[in-house]
């Protein structure tokens, strides 16, 4: 039998303003395993955790009904009150008498009723609480990244500054990630590669960083502090440790004709490759698919040309497993491609482009040299059309269903760009909002318009149709309220960000749950947004929505000290309150596996002794710690074989009669 | 007309177009698509946008109701899957169902005959079912 103490808080006017305390605190002593009862004006204060301590001693309790406000506010505190008298912290419970009931009523004698009756379902739930105690689990201090775009490389350079060992995986050949292909950055117009190739380096040179480039994440199994994940490392089909990076090889061969990833393929590159000139690793790659020797098995000229015979056709795939404490993921995104999208033919016009293919040639390392050009007669055009939102602000059938948030501001970027270099062009922007929040944004856009004499026209494109070589915009302006057409040489069309393809696999492998849109979910969407909610992921950059790279390297920092909050403990106390299966009582039937969201559940054979019966079973365990103590499972479970501890099915049940008692 | 007979023309257009005028956002893409649009006084966008807001009076006297080709670009373009035509369709239909209201009549056939004797006769059937009750 329980010796209960009942403690009831007035929370200054804040509960006592609605509720009657000396009431409740009378119902109380009278209610079952309640030796005593008292009240409090704060109970969280110093004086209150006294009264508290004291009367554990001097009543011998053994467990503490606190009647205040929510659980989420205090529970903590009156976990630790309850360890510092001697008692297990599991052994105290919680009415919510502020935010369930004396915030909410206005009537003194129902709320008082209301509270009486939160009173006694928490002490019918303590009658039946037993002691529980956190498993410990150990940490592997190293951190795997996946993705090395700014994301990725920034979250690793915090981590590996602050002395932890840090793996990228990138599945291309280099890291870098979006940023690299990227001209200018709003909102300041700097050189994207100028500020990106030192972080690269920086990133490729640290003691505590590793890159796998080329290489992908096969499998992960494990829980926080000790999951264990397969690299995949795809053959190069170059020796790392032999290459120079001296690009003998890229001269000599004789395939020129496979498209460049880096330039969106607007230039040609060959079969064996580096995607571009700072690309870090600097070891180049045979893309196998494109390879005279891999096609014909003739050729082998780069092998011939190699001097220190890098060259390794025969090299296969190497799987790496390594444990890590924490995983971050960093996938990033892939601009969405505008081909069905027909009314702006992207794929039949040369002269539509997307932005990300516009920043390749705006670039003076690109495919024309940093020279703006039609590609379908290498002519300079006399006027621009951009186009944004396309694909994004959509219902579901027509596209992405929200707001890509980066492309106002690049238009913006693109136009001021192109008038800066060629003040003689027409440059229109066909908007439907223009949205640039964020420190200098709006100066930014408004100093396309204002002093680049940008013409942003409010309204939409219908469709484009080529008329003797020049696109005919066919559009809508609706401050105008009417059709308009513009004769543009070449349209620019800001494509939604789409999440990095093939995430989907990636999330299931780590049991990270994505929205519709494949972005990763965080924990909480405002107060732990670099969180994912499987304990030990945490997320970074664009793979959790779409963001700029100010925003990008902001969340990458924070990825990295959550990450640390993990990998600078030596050991990790787990929840108790977590699922526990009745081996007795299962059957086996996989019902709680389906619907556990962290992939806690597993199954082994087992020899079950069931009153003298012996057979074998095969019977659900759980994880403890991957068990989040959710609760899914227990609900699940159709033969009541799941329970929750701390809130064992009798518990919530005694806590359902105590309510509906009379 | 009544305040309350307007209103029960909105409900019955939204109901039999199905469409949701709520969804657009104002986008003029419809508009921007519409073959049309030199003829109408009030464009798609804009018709949608009377109805989300409950001025029906001028729509059942607009030109647009006629004008439109029911050719649908602007439902196969509206990135909100707003659906314009059904909308101009359903609005039309409120009108010609009303006695006396057919925007064609046989009478007006001789006319078209004169202007092209050509004319196919399937189009003549088709404006029928399109503009008469
Ligand atoms: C046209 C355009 C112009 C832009 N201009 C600007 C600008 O001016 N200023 C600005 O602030 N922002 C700009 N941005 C936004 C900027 O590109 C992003 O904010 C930034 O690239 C996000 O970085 P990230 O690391 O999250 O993603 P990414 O750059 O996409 O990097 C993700 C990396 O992860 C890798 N990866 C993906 N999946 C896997 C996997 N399964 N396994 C291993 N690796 C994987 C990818 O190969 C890639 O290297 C622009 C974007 C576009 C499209
Ligand atoms: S073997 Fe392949 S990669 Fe090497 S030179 Fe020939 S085609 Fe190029
Ligand atoms: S950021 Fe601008 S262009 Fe991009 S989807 Fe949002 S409103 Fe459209
Ligand atoms: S295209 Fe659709 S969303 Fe855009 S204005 Fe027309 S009806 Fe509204
Ligand atoms: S269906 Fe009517 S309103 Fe829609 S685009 Fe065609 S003509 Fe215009």
């Amino acid at each position: 039998m329980q010796r209960i103490g009942a403690f009831v808080c007035w929370c200054g006017s804040n509960i006592a303003g609605t509720v009657d305390i000396d009431a409740v605190t009378k119902s109380a002593a009278d209610e079952p395993g309640v030796v005593y009862s008292a009240e409090y004006q704060y109970m969280c204060s110093e004086g209150g955790q006294l009264a508290i301590r004291r009367a554990v001693e001097e009543h011998g309790l053994t467990g503490i009904a606190v009647c205040a406000c929510s659980p989420r506010m205090h529970e903590t505190t009156f976990r630790k009150t309850a360890a510092a008298a001697g008692l297990n912290p599991y052994m105290v419970e919680i009415a919510n008498i502020r935010e369930h009931c004396s915030w909410i009523h206005k009537n003194r004698e129902s709320a008082t009723e209301k509270a009486t009756i939160l009173m006694r379902a928490a002490i019918a739930k303590l009658n039946l609480n037993k002691p529980l105690f956190p498993g410990e689990s150990g940490v592997v201090k190293r951190a795997l990244v996946i993705g090395g775009g700014i994301a990725g490389i920034q979250t690793a350079l915090d981590i590996a500054d602050a002395g932890y060992e840090v793996d990228i995986v990138e599945k291309s050949p280099t890291i870098g990630g979006r940023m690299a292909q990227l001209d200018k950055t709003f909102p300041t117009l700097d050189c994207s590669a100028c500020i990106l190739t030192p972080k690269m380096v920086d990133a490729a040179q640290h003691d505590n960083i590793s890159l796998y480039t080329y290489s992908e994440v096969d499998e992960v199994s494990g829980y926080v502090g000790s999951f264990s994940v397969k690299i995949r490392q795809k053959a190069r089909s170059v020796n790392r440790e032999l290459c120079n990076g001296c690009g003998d090889c890229i001269t000599k061969c004789p395939v020129k004709k496979a498209n460049s990833e880096f330039d969106e393929g607007l230039s040609k590159r060959s079969a064996i490759y580096v995607p571009f000139a700072q690309a870090v690793p600097n070891i180049p790659v045979v893309d196998r698919e494109n390879c005279t020797r891999f096609k014909t098995g003739k050729c082998g000229l780069c092998e011939k040309i190699c001097g220190t015979k890098a060259i390794d056709f025969e090299q296969q795939d190497e799987i790496i497993e390594r444990e890590y404490g924490v995983i971050i993921v960093a996938t990033g995104f892939k601009p969405l491609s505008p081909e069905r999208y027909g009314e702006y033919l992207y794929g039949q016009s040369p002269d539509v482009l997307t932005s990300l293919e516009f920043e390749r040639m705006m670039n003076a390392a690109g495919p024309t040299g940093g020279v703006l050009k039609r590609l379908s007669n290498n002519e300079k055009p006399k006027s621009i059309v951009f186009i944004q939102c396309v694909g994004s602000r959509a219902d579901a059938k027509k596209g992405k269903t929200y707001c890509s948030k980066i492309c106002c501001m690049y238009t913006a970027k693109h136009a001021m760009l192109v008038k800066e270099k060629y003040p003689d062009i027409d440059v229109h922007v066909f908007y439907i909002d223009v949205r640039t929040p964020g420190k200098n944004f709006d100066e930014f856009y408004r100093r396309a318009a204002e002093q680049y004499d940008v013409n942003y026209i409010k309204g939409m494109v219908g469709k484009l149709a080529d008329e003797d070589g020049r696109l005919r915009v066919i559009a809508s302006d609706l401050l105008d309220g009417k059709q308009i057409t513009i004769d543009a040489d070449l349209v620019v069309l800001a494509t939604a960000v789409e999440a990095s393809p093939d995430v989907r696999a990636l999330g299931t492998m780590l049991t990270a749950s994505m929205d519709q849109n494949n972005f990763f979910t965080e924990a909480h969407p405002k107060l732990r947004p670099v969180e994912s909610p499987t304990a030990g992921i945490f997320l970074s950059g664009v793979c959790q929505g779409p963001k700029d790279i100010p925003e990008t390297v902001a969340q990458a920092g924070a990825a990295a000290v959550k990450a640390l909050g993990i990998l600078s403990k030596n050991k990790l106390i787990g929840n108790p309150c977590i699922a526990e299966s009745n081996e007795l009582l299962c059957n086996g039937c996989s019902c709680c596996e389906n619907v556990c969201p962290y992939g806690a559940i597993e199954y082994t054979e087992k020899e079950i002794n069931d009153h003298g019966n012996r057979n074998n079973r095969r019977v659900a365990q759980v994880n403890e710690a991957i068990c989040q103590g959710c609760g899914a499972c227990t609900v699940a479970c159709p033969s009541g074989s799941m329970d929750l501890k701390g809130f064992t099915n009798r518990q919530i049940m005694a806590e359902v009669d105590a309510i509906c008692r009379t | 007309m009544s305040a309350s007979a307007l209103n029960d023309i909105r409900e019955e257009v939204l109901r039999i177009s199905g469409a949701n005028p709520k969804k657009c956002m104002s986008c003029g893409k419809c508009s921007a698509s519409c073959p049309a649009s030199f003829e109408m006084d009030i464009l798609p966008h804009h018709f949608v946008k009377n109805i989300r807001d409950g001025n029906i009076e001028n729509l059942l006297k607009s030109k647009t109701l006629w004008k439109c080709l029911s050719c649908f670009a602007c439902v196969e373009r509206c990135p909100r899957a707003v659906e314009p035509a059904n909308l101009v369709e359903a609005v039309r239909l409120a009108v010609i169902r009303k006695k006396g209201e057919n925007y064609l009549k046989v009478d007006d056939i001789p006319e078209f005959i004169e202007l092209d004797n050509e004319i196919p006769q399937q189009l003549i059937v088709s404006a029928f079912r399109k503009y008469s009750k």
